[in-house]
């Protein structure tokens, strides 16, 4: 009998280890099985450590910049570029509102899709980051000092700013290729009549080598296809920038199918040192146009908004050696630039293959006039005249190619949700990896650059799915950190980005210096109060202006009369401290727009229309010190027309 | 020129430093302040250790009460009156060669250093005990006295006060003036 019972024991053990170990393999997510052993510590970044590079992600439909560390995966930083953010105040204080200004006025939100650093020599440099606002289109500078967004400027003439935006190699231009073509300039026309009135506007921003200021250089006009993405030459093809297309069909309706019928679209190649050759000869028409250029200045901790009404536009028929066409399989999406600037990589995103050109080719064929015909006026390369060579059913869906610098390729496909190692040259796949749903872009810090860091690669997908716990039916979109140090890619860590992370940017955290605050003493706002003595209240009219000062932990003043319903009370509120991550916040009840964050020597301004009488708190809403709760004052508002005095004070303690 | 001349009068120099470099350091350290916080006194003056520290440590102090830091002081006026008397009295005692008057002067200067360091106390003293009774924090028994030297702690902060530079170059100094008043004492009696 006992040994019966020892029997059934011993046996329903197993049972129930396998049961739970069935049941074990069933709840866990998919995925784990090639992740390497020690892939924790390889993303272990010690408490009181940094992280070695940076990196930077577009939001897509947030709008924003998110700054991550590598290899952790932590959250630094979102930054907001072309939407307005209630955390940090951007595009609700008066200060930033003119940096969403447009042509159509106050535009609060964008879809950014591809970050991209300056450079120097083909080199990230760390002084900027550009990123692409595709539907009102615009391309937006972010200073890499302050890590805040210090210039938008409006695209004339796009459809939709998505080959965006693409830096030349001392950051001479950005880039700003229009997806969708329009009438240029726009008219009301049927859209049946697409084919041949549509025109792609291919814009070339210019940087300003020691302030960063950005102006629109000349525009070529192009036909009217869909322009997808680029990018720009280097080494030897400097001087070049490359463009996708799809749409050569020139299709304007069912496009899925429309547009999917040539087996080869085009990349197109702009010589913009010949563009500069014909600007300077004048070769260019004047067309009126309206953008306008916003700018943010840390002195001032203002943006000025400037309207601009035209535009230099060449047109490639008029400008011969100005744009080549490369026949390119089929429907390309990216095109990246090897880090030699030798080979074009044209993803066909609906090929088989991955097609590479060589750029000694294109030169050799333009040399020779070896051209298949023209399109619109613009010579078509013979592909086989200028193929490098074709990386053989590598996968599906080929969408974006990024180097190491050693030699190799990685390319993401998103059919076959893989990123995919080759070599240039060989054109041999050498490893594959699976990432976990659709990959989009992936990055490789200084990997579209002259000189990779080919440490680790961040491949973007575009579906989370299983690999979060989940938060209803959205999830955080998922970014997959490969260690690609060796010959196989190892994938070390998943984590949650904002938004839909389009492309990204990394950078060896060493080459970005980063300010710790704004000083007082250059502190030139209008509105600027430097001490509390400086504090003051002051009428105009219907305007009420309060030089605010914040320090720990109170306000000067903190107690203001006088204000009446109608008026307009604009808070001028600077931050007087001058110590490291020190902000102060401000808030005041029932303000209809936002609060103020406001960084050390910062001043920011707050408009408040109060509505009702009575008493309305006012307090600093990031806790800033062991009496932040008690950084706080009140504001009396009385009736429109009522004769209350205007006054103001702080520290006065009643005596009686 | 005699060798003990040209050791005293630079030991004698050697006081300008003061002029150049910082006297003493205090930093104030804590988990919070990964650069920590710090000031420089000079015989003229009182400056941030890194940029707007005295600021910061002013804004911190206020808590408990403590004065804010005075960045003009007497003691700025009356410093360097009396060093560059020392220094010029020294080069012209120098000069004479008199062992008497090398004895005298070093012991004068000895004094002097005393003096300073017993006004730095009393600086330190009034600094940590004379809180204003409407603080905002008050932990009964609590000063905020720095150390004269050394480290100490207070509340959350590690206080480490330590001579400068210009203290190192004083003392370098006041070493090369002893020498030449006493070594060539000892040659006499070896003759």
């Amino acid at each position: 009998m006992k040994q019966l019972l020892a029997k059934l024991l011993v046996l329903s053990t197993t049972v129930a280890l396998l049961v739970s170990c069935g049941s074990k393999d069933n709840v866990a997510p998919r995925g784990t099985d090639n992740v390497v052993s020690d892939a924790a510590s390889k993303t272990y970044v010690k408490p009181g450590e940094y992280d070695e590079f940076y990196a930077f992600l577009s939001g897509g439909f947030s709008g924003q910049l998110s700054v991550y560390g590598l290899p952790s995966g932590r959250l630094l930083k979102v930054i907001p570029t072309f939407s307005v953010d209630p955390e940090k105040g951007y595009g609700f204080n008066e200060e930033t509102k003119p940096m969403l200004e447009t042509s159509v006025g106050f535009v609060p939100w964008d879809d950014a899709h591809h970050p991209e650093l300056s450079q120097t020599n083909g080199e990230t440099d760390g002084r900027w980051i550009f990123i692409n606002g595709n539907n009102t289109p615009r391309i937006a500078r972010i200073d890499l000092g302050t890590f805040e967004t210090t210039e938008i400027i409006e695209i004339p003439n796009s459809g939709g700013n998505h080959s965006s935006p693409f830096t030349t190699e001392n950051t001479e231009y950005v880039v700003a290729g229009t997806r969708f073509s329009v009438p240029i300039p726009q008219e009301d026309i049927a859209i049946s009549e697409y084919k041949g009135k549509f025109k792609g506007a291919l814009s070339f921003i210019s940087v300003d080598k020691d302030s960063g200021d950005m102006g629109l250089a000349f525009q070529v006009l192009m036909p009217g296809f869909d322009y997808d993405l680029a990018h720009s030459g280097k080494g030897k093809s400097h001087g070049w920038t490359f463009f996708t297309t799809y749409n050569t069909e020139e299709s304007n309706t069912l496009m899925e199918v429309g547009a999917s019928q040539n087996d080869k679209d085009f990349i197109a190649a702009i010589n913009w040192k010949k563009a500069e050759e014909y600007i300077a000869q004048g070769k260019f028409k004047e067309v009126p146009a309206n953008y306008v250029n916003n700018e943010y200045s840390d002195e001032t901790h203002s943006a000025v908004t400037k309207r601009l009404n035209k535009v230099k536009v060449l047109d490639p028929v008029e400008c011969p050696g100005l744009v080549y066409f490369l026949p390119t399989p089929k429907s390309p999406h990216g095109v990246d630039v090897d880090p030699s600037g030798e080979y074009i990589v044209g993803n066909g995103k609906l090929s088989a293959d991955l097609t590479v050109h060589s750029f000694t080719k294109v030169l050799d064929a333009i040399e020779n006039k070896k051209f298949e015909g023209e399109a619109y006026g613009i010579p078509v390369l013979k592909m086989e005249d200028i193929l490098a060579g074709i990386v053989k059913e590598p996968g599906l869906g080929p969408l974006h190619t990024e180097f190491d610098g050693r030699g190799n390729a990685y390319t993401t496909f998103f059919i076959s949700s893989e990123v995919v190692k080759w070599k240039l040259g060989t054109w041999e796949v050498i490893d594959r990896q699976p990432t976990y749903y659709s990959v989009g872009h992936l990055m490789i810090p200084g990997g579209d650059s002259a000189k990779p860091d080919g440490k680790y690669l961040v491949a973007m997908n575009k579906i989370t799915k299983d690999r979060y716990l989940p938060t209803g039916p959205e999830m955080n979109h998922s970014a997959q950190l490969y260690d690609i140090s060796g010959e196989k890619m190892k994938l070390l860590l998943d984590f949650p980005t904002i938004g839909e992370p389009h492309y990204a940017q990394g950078i060896a955290a060493s080459k970005i210096k980063s300010k710790k605050i704004y000083k007082l003493e250059e502190n030139k706002h209008p509105y600027v109060a430097k001490t509390e003595a400086d504090a003051k209240v002051v009428r105009e009219g219907k305007d009420v202006h309060v030089y605010m000062t914040s320090i720990r932990s109170h306000f000067a003043p903190d107690n203001i009369e006088g204000i009446k319903v109608g008026d307009n009370v604009y808070f001028h509120v600077t931050n007087l401290e001058q110590d490291w991550d020190v902000p102060h916040g401000f808030a005041v009840m029932k303000a209809r727009n936002a609060e103020l964050l406001i960084m050390p020597g910062q001043t920011e301004t707050l408009l408040w229309r109060p509505q009702e009488p009575g008493i309305y708190p006012m307090y600093c809403t990031d806790f800033c010190s062991a009496l932040h709760q008690e950084m706080q004052g009140y504001v009396r508002v009385s009736p429109a027309g009522s004769n209350t005095e205007l006054k103001w004070s702080v520290g006065e303690v009643d005596e009686e | 020129m005699r060798k003990d001349k040209i050791v005293f009068i630079v030991g004698v120099l050697l006081l300008l430093g003061l002029f150049v470099f910082p006297l003493w350091n205090i930093t104030l350290e804590a988990p919070q302040y990964p650069d920590s916080l710090g000031m420089d006194i000079w015989i003229t003056k009182i400056t941030d250790h890194n940029p707007n520290d005295i600021k910061n440590i002013n804004l911190m102090n206020h808590y408990v009460g403590m004065a804010d830091i005075q960045l003009d002081m007497i003691e700025f006026t009356i410093f360097p009156i009396v060093i560059s008397a020392m220094i010029v009295l020294g080069i012209i005692i120098g000069f004479t060669g008199n062992k008497k008057l090398y004895l005298t002067w070093f012991i004068v200067m000895i004094l002097l250093g005393i003096a300073g360091m017993y006004d730095f106390y009393l600086w330190e003293y009034e600094y940590g005990h004379n809180l204003n009774p409407h603080a905002a924090i008050k932990i009964p028994g609590q000063a905020y006295q720095p150390p004269l030297i050394g480290s100490k702690r207070i509340l959350n902060f590690n206080a480490t006060s330590l001579p400068a530079i210009g203290a190192y170059l004083m003392t370098l100094g006041l070493v090369l003036t002893c020498i030449a008043t006493f070594l060539p004492i000892k040659k006499k009696i070896e003759k």
